[in-house]
């Protein structure tokens, strides 16, 4: 029994419960969603060191044997997974304080950001590949009903493209289950990856994995699924756009990174050069298609695709250097990323828009938010020693050693598009002087009697904005530690053997390697019979 | 037996994909659902279609006795609906509230954020 795996999912669960039953008391819901999420982070932190001492913390719920129940797994991706997750949580739910209206505090927006994190951790941690379709769409409704929260014409008209691709998304994953069980005879993903390797190479394995990486390219999205992003991404309430920003894609990234190394690692050969490809074309129209834009949140939008590409890149790869590099990218990813979206919240709170355009001189009258924003639009272009050079680092090393060269040359050529996206912002938000016909009135603003800014309420946003400017910067200088914590990861994912074993005990694990192809079909009639 | 749904959830998918690529988001709507009740329909079907015989475990038996049907997929097939309804729901109510913000019945009105 280690209840570390299970409370990051039950925490988020139980904090929305109890934000639910004080629906009419805000100030209650308000110290629901800080005290809640410092809950969660101190969890995952607890999950972080547990699996950084044993290498895998597993629980069988209900105490059923491991193919028969849904298991629980924390392995050192999911649990570095769960301890972002835990940041960027704490990190919103202050930061919502001050930037959430009352008329979205009162429709349940406290309750619905709990939900969300409970769906992202779930996802994290499951063990079972139908619990993992459930976990989305928790995490899915969460976020349907926070995107179209206050119910402006924009919000709408993103969120029926928003919807509309993740349901197929979903059903393309469902569907791909469905074969899956019906090939396989059983959901759990350790049992899946041994009989996946038990099985005779079939074109049915191949359309699987097809399938898979469809549905969870969609949900990543990766070219030429992305289409839905940034048309809906700009359009929610600040907090909720960097949330998404934050951790939604990258459920998706996390789950191609968990099928393609445990279950279809044998059809890589095959898949590989599709992903790749894939990676370096999601890299490439995420940039530029930023670099055509002058609305701050879509420039970001597009820069989330970009980014993307990387860490489909490091698992294209497919060697555990790149998909050590694959999860840096991730990590520095939803720090620096969720950190440019408040950023552009506080910058619409000062000056009133997201258009470019309209904005201007804050280098003058906020030097310590433009020096936040310098750290985390730098390090996202990867200019060293922040964060976004290590992972770009990493992963161009792996990829010439996979002698990729074109692919990493083009993920280098990005990275100087990036840098002209975030020196066009940079110009025109911090170091051009306020155009005259800025005519725009701060939007929002809780404004004292006096007609300035209310103090309390910016203060709760800078505070999140500089810890994780600060975080940007201590993941570049301390970059060593952590590479240890990403080789583990990836040596974890290139011998699923671990994995497995974990979930089924050793006596699976030695037994599937006297298991010939064969036999493999009584096995599975056996075991379906068994199935209480 | 399984001929005969293979068909049906072929049709069922190419009916679902077709309203889907329609204009109006009430057909949108009902190509989302047909695909959901086409995807249920086929994990019902990828363990075979068992007739007449429920997994009961005879008394003082550890396994039931002869080739029974498989309950799993039922009960993924019974959860499959239940999120579907949810999420249906509230598609429903979007596309509402949609339709009484833009005033139409047309994706292409719809472009505003779009790039």
């Amino acid at each position: 029994m280690r209840p570390e795996v299970a409370l990051p999912v039950l925490l988020p669960l139980l904090s929305g419960a109890i934000s639910l039953l004080f629906w009419r008391s805000r100030p209650m819901q308000r110290f629901i969603a800080v005290a809640g999420n410092v809950a969660l982070l101190l969890v995952s932190l607890w999950l972080f060191f547990a699996v950084l001492s044993d290498g895998y913390v597993t629980m069988q719920m209900g105490s059923w044997p491991a193919p028969f129940g849904i298991t629980l797994i924390a392995d050192m991706l999911s649990a570095v997974m769960i301890l972002m997750t835990g940041i960027i949580g704490l990190a919103m739910g202050i930061y919502s304080l001050a930037s959430t209206g009352r008329g979205h505090e009162k429709f349940g927006y406290y309750p619905l950001m709990h939900l969300l994190l409970a769906g992202v951790a779930g996802a994290f941690l499951t063990g079972d590949i139908f619990n993992l379709y459930v976990w989305f769409e928790v995490m899915l409704v969460a976020s349907f009903a926070l995107l179209i929260l206050g119910g402006e014409r924009a919000q709408m008209e993103g969120a029926i493209k928003y919807v509309t691709l993740n349901l197929l998304a979903s059903v393309i994953f469902l569907t791909a289950i469905g074969l899956l069980y019906g090939t396989v005879g059983t959901l759990n993903m350790a049992d899946i990856a041994l009989r996946l390797n038990e099985a005779e190479h079939s074109g049915m394995v191949e359309v699987l994995a097809v399938m898979f990486m469809v549905a969870f390219g969609i949900k990543a999205a990766a070219f030429p699924l992305f289409f839905w992003l940034p048309a809906s991404y700009h359009t929610p309430p600040v907090a909720v756009s960097a949330l998404f920003a934050g951790l939604l894609t990258k459920v998706g990234v996390y789950s191609l990174f968990r099928v393609f190394t445990l279950m279809f690692d044998q059809t890589m050969g095959y898949l590989q050069d599709i992903m790749l490809w894939g990676a370096v074309l999601t890299m490439v129209t995420g940039v530029l298609g930023a670099a055509a834009q002058y609305e701050f949140r879509r420039i970001l939008s597009f820069h989330i695709v970009s980014q993307i590409g990387y860490m489909i890149l490091g698992l294209a790869l497919y060697t555990p250097l790149a998909i050590a590099g694959g999860v840096f990218a991730i990590v520095h990813n939803i720090v620096v990323k969720t950190n440019l979206f408040l950023i552009s919240g506080i910058t619409h709170r000062l000056q009133g828009t997201y258009q470019l355009k309209k904005m201007g001189g804050l280098y003058r009258e906020r030097p310590w938010l433009a020096v936040a924003f310098f750290i985390s639009a730098f390090s996202l272009a990867g200019i060293p020693p922040l964060s976004g050079f290590f992972a770009k680092f990493v992963l161009v090393r792996a990829g010439l050693e996979a002698e990729a060269y074109v692919a990493t040359g083009i993920a280098l050529a990005v990275g100087f598009m990036t840098l002209y996206s975030m020196v066009k912002i940079w110009n025109e938000v911090f170091w051009k002087a306020l155009p005259e016909d800025n005519h725009v009135p701060p939007s929002q603003t809780p404004v004292g009697d006096d007609g300035r800014l209310l103090k309390p309420s910016l203060w709760m946003m800078y505070l999140p904005v500089i810890v994780l400017a600060v975080m940007s910067l201590l993941i570049g200088v301390f970059a060593e530690p952590i590479m240890l914590v990403m080789n583990l990861i990836g040596d974890q994912l290139m011998t699923p053997t671990d994995y497995i074993e974990a979930v089924l005990g050793a006596s699976a694990s030695a037994e599937s390697a006297l298991i010939t192809p064969g036999t493999q079909a009584d096995l599975v009639g056996e075991s379906m019979e068994e199935t209480p | 037996m399984e001929p005969l749904m293979a068909l049906a959830i072929g049709l069922l998918y190419a009916a679902a994909i077709f309203m889907m690529l329609r204009r109006s988001i009430v057909k949108l709507v009902i190509g989302l659902l047909l695909l959901s009740n086409a995807a249920n329909l086929l994990i019902f079907t990828t363990a075979g279609m068992t007739r007449g015989a429920p997994p009961l475990i005879p008394e003082g038996m550890l396994q039931p006795v002869g080739e029974v049907a498989d309950p799993l997929p039922q009960a993924v097939v019974l959860t499959a609906i239940v999120i579907a309804f949810g999420v249906l729901a509230f598609a429903v109510v979007l596309i509402r509230r949609a339709y009484e913000i833009v005033k139409a019945d047309d994706l292409d009105k719809m472009k505003d954020t779009d790039t």
